[in-house]
């Protein structure tokens, strides 16, 4: 390789578009040439002073919320709003101690996002025609589905010994991410568990009640979990440690 | 990613084909899909237009994204947006009689917004003032570049996408980027090495 191809390469091979045989031919060149010892760590300085600067614009919120205001939403009951405002204050508090950053953005909000979506998708879920995309019983049917579609392909145990019917998957947006929703049914209350990727809900109470319906937040192996169902809390509790002692066996 | 799952799956492909999908699924998989990429196309809008257009450039891309949403035929949605506030700022360079497109941006008040602090590690008053001096200053700089290799800079070190994507989204080959890329890096290291050298 000489000094004109080498440096044409380099690029690529700063961008990390080049493969691993032309990336050594480069390597191997420029450490026995000077100039193109020299050129190369320039290049490299240059992409680290770009990337330490952090030239980056953030969107003003004003922005997202103009954005956001323009685009069909589902319909809040006021009941509901008004129960999320307590809760956004109850949150907004005992977070000014943890962090600046989810003040702010609740201010923005005035309610909790995640768990306004997490609501918001079950009551859809419960209208005719919405509950699943994929509607089987079969646990072998349903979690292929999940397959390349969300970050996070959950589990999905069978747990009709323990009294949780599998109904059946479905995709839902919670926090600005497409997540696996799970459908289990128990009698003949449904119960839709989210399954999240990271910690999005970490400042979710572990059991909250939300508009007549129990909801139930753990988090394992860096997926957040939620279920909500309007069974009792106890059954849900149940159906909760069910969930999490299956998943484990099947070992994801 | 849309194939044969029972009939709601049908109803969506009616949907994508323009049959009127249901405008709150819609919206919930643009909610989910596309708005994280707000800051991506926000910041491309701003190294490529004036401030004061920026952001309204960056809503009507989201508003025709939305538009166009139902026959997005999948794949990366990122590369997606940022081709269509392209062609946004495009047109809105193109109606605007004292702009020529090609011509230098200059970056005025940008010490006032950057990235705020929290969230990165704690460093002395000091050093972070210097990386202040040092983004505004790049700033400048980026900008001052002429319009096709400031774009393909920002694309690959801002915005993070491949030569593939950058190619797409410019309409340029693959090896026109490259070489656009390795331009633009010279001419920056130039302008920086000639700054420094006037300090």
């Amino acid at each position: 390789m000489n000094c004109d191809e080498a440096r044409d390469l380099m690029h690529p091979l700063l961008d990390g578009e080049l493969d691993a045989k032309h990336a050594r031919a480069v390597e191997v060149h420029a450490e026995g040439c000077t100039g193109c010892a020299a050129e190369l760590s320039s290049l490299r300085d240059l992409q680290k002073t770009i990337f330490a600067a952090q030239l980056c614009y953030p969107a003003p919120e004003s922005l997202r919320l103009r954005i956001e205001r323009a685009l069909p939403r589902p319909a809040i009951r006021p009941s509901r709003r008004e129960w999320l405002q307590g809760f956004a204050l109850g949150a907004g508090l005992s977070a000014i101690a943890a962090s600046g950053v989810f003040v702010a953005v609740l201010r923005e909000d005035k309610e909790s996002p995640i768990l306004s979506d997490i609501v918001s998708a079950h009551l859809r879920a419960l209208e005719p025609d919405h509950l699943t995309d994929v509607p089987s019983s079969d646990r072998h049917s349903v979690k292929p589905w999940f397959n390349g579609k969300v970050d996070a392909a959950p589990p999905v145990p069978d747990l009709s010994a323990e009294g949780f019917a599998l109904i059946g998957g479905r995709l839902d947006a919670i926090g600005g991410k497409m997540v696996a929703a799970i459908v289990y049914k128990k009698r003949a209350h449904i119960i839709n568990l989210f399954v999240a990727p990271g910690a999005a809900g970490e400042r979710l109470p572990a059991i909250e009640k939300a508009q007549g319906f129990n909801v139930r937040h753990w988090t394992e192996d860096g997926v957040s979990l939620f279920a909500i169902s309007d069974l009792n809390a106890a059954e849900l509790a149940d159906f909760a440690a069910a969930f999490s002692a299956a998943a484990a066996q099947t070992g994801k | 990613m849309r194939i044969g799952f029972g009939a709601r799956q049908t109803r969506r492909d009616a949907a994508a084909s323009g049959a009127g999908e249901d405008e709150e699924t819609k919206a919930n998989r643009f909610r989910a899909l596309a708005l994280p990429h707000l800051n991506d196309v926000y910041t491309l809008a701003r190294y490529l237009l004036p401030r004061a257009d920026a952001e309204d450039a960056v809503q009507e891309c989201f508003l025709r994204a939305f538009r166009y949403f139902g026959s997005f035929g999948g794949g990366p949605v990122k590369p997606w947006l940022l081709a269509i506030l392209r062609n946004v700022a495009r047109s809105q360079r193109a109606g605007a009689a004292s702009l020529v497109f090609g011509e230098e941006l200059s970056v005025g008040g940008a010490a006032q917004e950057l990235p705020p602090l929290w969230g990165e590690a704690p460093e002395s008053p000091e050093t972070s003032l210097i990386k202040r001096e040092d983004a505004v200053r790049l700033r400048q700089l980026i900008a001052g570049l002429p319009a096709e290799f400031r774009e393909v800079l920002v694309l690959r070190e801002l915005n993070d996408l491949s030569y593939r994507e950058i190619a797409q989204v410019t309409g340029a080959p693959e090896g026109t980027v490259m070489s656009r890329l390795a331009r633009a890096r010279k001419m920056l290291r130039e302008a920086l090495e000639a700054q420094e050298e006037k300090a």
